[in-house]
């Protein structure tokens, strides 16, 4: 059980730092026009928070005009800061990446924030000095730092240090079009959504976090990076604790009850742990299976409950395993321990495949190389793709109800397609339960397949490939 | 028109999901109608290769999406 918690606490550590480098997926190829913050949470009944349409949305803008609902809100800048239409594409980026508050239902709490910048070194503060409101956009800057849709974003150019009130209204995206120099002409290169601050008059750009997708996703370097204690941060926490204390438990009852027959919980685990030691340690990893069980049994138990924790509704739809860096730290370590332990005939098999002639080997080692990095980026995209389209679509048909109903104008319309969307919630609630089950089971039983293959011994015949 | 092909890259790789799952439904059928009292090892086999190749679908899809 001791190793079972250092592997624990060692992955989950390393996932924290790389969260660290989470990126935003608050941008996407169509403009932000439409950009409406019906926050539903994850609540799945049609439990509003006076949410429908903009009638009950109490909104002062000191720095627009008064907002009527149907019309989008400018402000003094010119930036739209309050979208009249409702947008589902964008209320599903913002619920599917990670936020430096933690909102649950109604409830908000603020996090600790721990940046560094170029400027002014490492800060550590919690993110309720901007003062947020329900959609995460915050009232204060601080340190030049602001608070927007839940991300913190660090402002460009001249503004004064310490605490500031920029008030509502004063933080807006624009969609811009980047410009590449092609053939000496200004081409377009798709769109970037910037982060304009409204501020006495100046308009200022603000930063996102750095991430470190070299600008793949859109992310890149830029002047602060984030590593603060952020929802997935405190969810990975959380689950944790909450598996370790399972665990720990279990382990104090087999104690108790030595020979005696497994009762409760433990009966419970002890099903599942026995189906990872028998259908997927000894068969994929032979005789060495003891060896790396703990880790089959970490990987498989952190994925499960973090999948599980994203799943459930009221504590906030935290998607943790949906987050690129997460599953990248998992792939890091199923990369690590497989490559750790590959004994020589792995890499020779890589390198200079036995029994294959000379000129095969030369198209062969480059793709098995490639593989050496491919095989655990896929097991890093798999479980972010199918962990995030699942929440995406949980937070797609609840946006039904929204767009049937027209945003509150068509009451038909919002009883037919909350009764249709329920329904339709529950039946993929079904699914993506599975679905967590399905891919934590799936990226354990392809690492241990991959360690099997690193730590096989020779049993080939000579002339046999 | 960005968007519209984003759409299509993502249409086509259902398509291929598609055929695979159904190709693996299809002769786990046909296998559990040969040995019924296999069913379990063959649905859980079933399952698993199903997850396989949803991965590499939605990998599809994901990136289709976020690439520009």
């Amino acid at each position: 059980m001791k190793k079972l918690l250092t592997a624990f606490l060692l992955t989950f550590s390393l996932a924290y730092l790389a969260s660290a480098q989470q990126h935003d997926h608050d941008h996407g190829t169509e403009t932000h026009d439409s950009h409406n913050h019906d926050h539903d949470g994850h609540d799945h009944d049609t439990h509003a928070h006076g949410e429908e349409g903009h009638a009950a949305h109490d909104h002062a803008h000191s720095g627009g005009h008064a907002h009527t609902p149907g019309e989008d809100a400018i402000n003094s800048c010119g930036v739209v800061t309050h979208h009249g239409e409702f947008d589902p594409g964008a209320l599903a980026f913002h619920h599917i990446s990670d936020q430096n508050v933690y909102n649950i239902g109604p409830l908000q709490l603020p996090l600790p924030c721990i940046l560094h910048s170029k400027e002014s070194g490492i800060e550590f503060f919690s993110s309720g000095k901007f003062h947020p409101d329900y959609h995460g956009t915050g009232t204060f800057a601080y340190n030049k730092y602001v608070l927007f849709e839940g991300l913190v974003r660090r402002i460009q150019g001249d503004f004064p240090s310490g605490l500031v009130e920029i008030g509502h209204g004063a933080l807006g995206v624009v969609a811009e079009t980047i410009y590449e120099e092609k053939d000496g002409k200004q081409v377009e290169a798709g769109k970037k959504d910037v982060v304009y601050l409204c501020h006495s008059g100046a308009k200022l750009a603000c930063d996102n976090k750095s991430t470190l997708d070299f600008g793949v996703f859109g992310g890149g370097l830029t002047s602060f990076t984030d590593f603060s204690i952020t929802k997935n941060v405190v969810s990975m926490f959380i689950v944790l604790f909450l598996m370790s204390w399972l665990f720990l438990s279990i382990a104090k009852k087999y104690k108790e009850r030595e020979g005696m027959a497994p009762k409760g919980a433990q009966g419970l685990l002890e099903t599942v742990i026995v189906f990872i030691q028998d259908e997927v340690a000894k068969p994929f990893l032979g005789h060495k299976w003891e060896k790396f069980l703990p880790f089959l049994l970490v990987i498989f138990f952190f994925i499960l409950g973090l999948n599980l924790w994203g799943q459930v509704p009221f504590l906030g739809g935290s998607n943790v395993t949906g987050s690129l860096s997460v599953t990248f730290v998992l792939a890091i370590m199923a990369f690590l321990v497989t490559n750790l332990n590959g004994n020589k005939h792995y890499w020779e098999h890589v390198f200079w495949m036995p029994g294959v002639p000379a000129w095969i080997k030369t198209i062969l080692t480059p793709v098995e190389f490639l593989g050496v990095f491919i095989k655990p980026l896929t097991l890093m995209l798999r479980l972010f793709a199918n962990i995030t389209a699942g929440h995406m679509v949980m937070v797609i048909f609840v946006s039904l109800i929204f767009v049937f109903s027209k945003s509150g104008e068509s009451v038909i319309g919002g009883y037919g397609s909350s009764i249709a969307s329920g329904l339709l919630t529950v039946f993929m609630m079904a699914i993506e339960l599975l679905v967590a089950f399905i891919q934590a089971f799936v990226f354990t039983i392809l690492t241990a397949s991959y360690i099997g293959a690193a730590t096989e011994e020779h049993h080939h015949a000579e002339e046999h490939h | 028109m960005g968007g519209s092909v984003a759409a299509l890259g993502m249409g086509l790789a259902v398509i291929g999901a598609g055929i695979g799952i159904g190709m693996i439904g299809s002769r786990a059928m046909e296998a559990i109608a040969r040995q019924p009292e296999a069913v379990g090892d063959i649905r859980g086999n079933m399952i698993l290769t199903a997850a396989l190749i949803e991965g590499a679908a939605l990998i599809a899809i994901v990136f289709s999406y976020l690439v520009r």
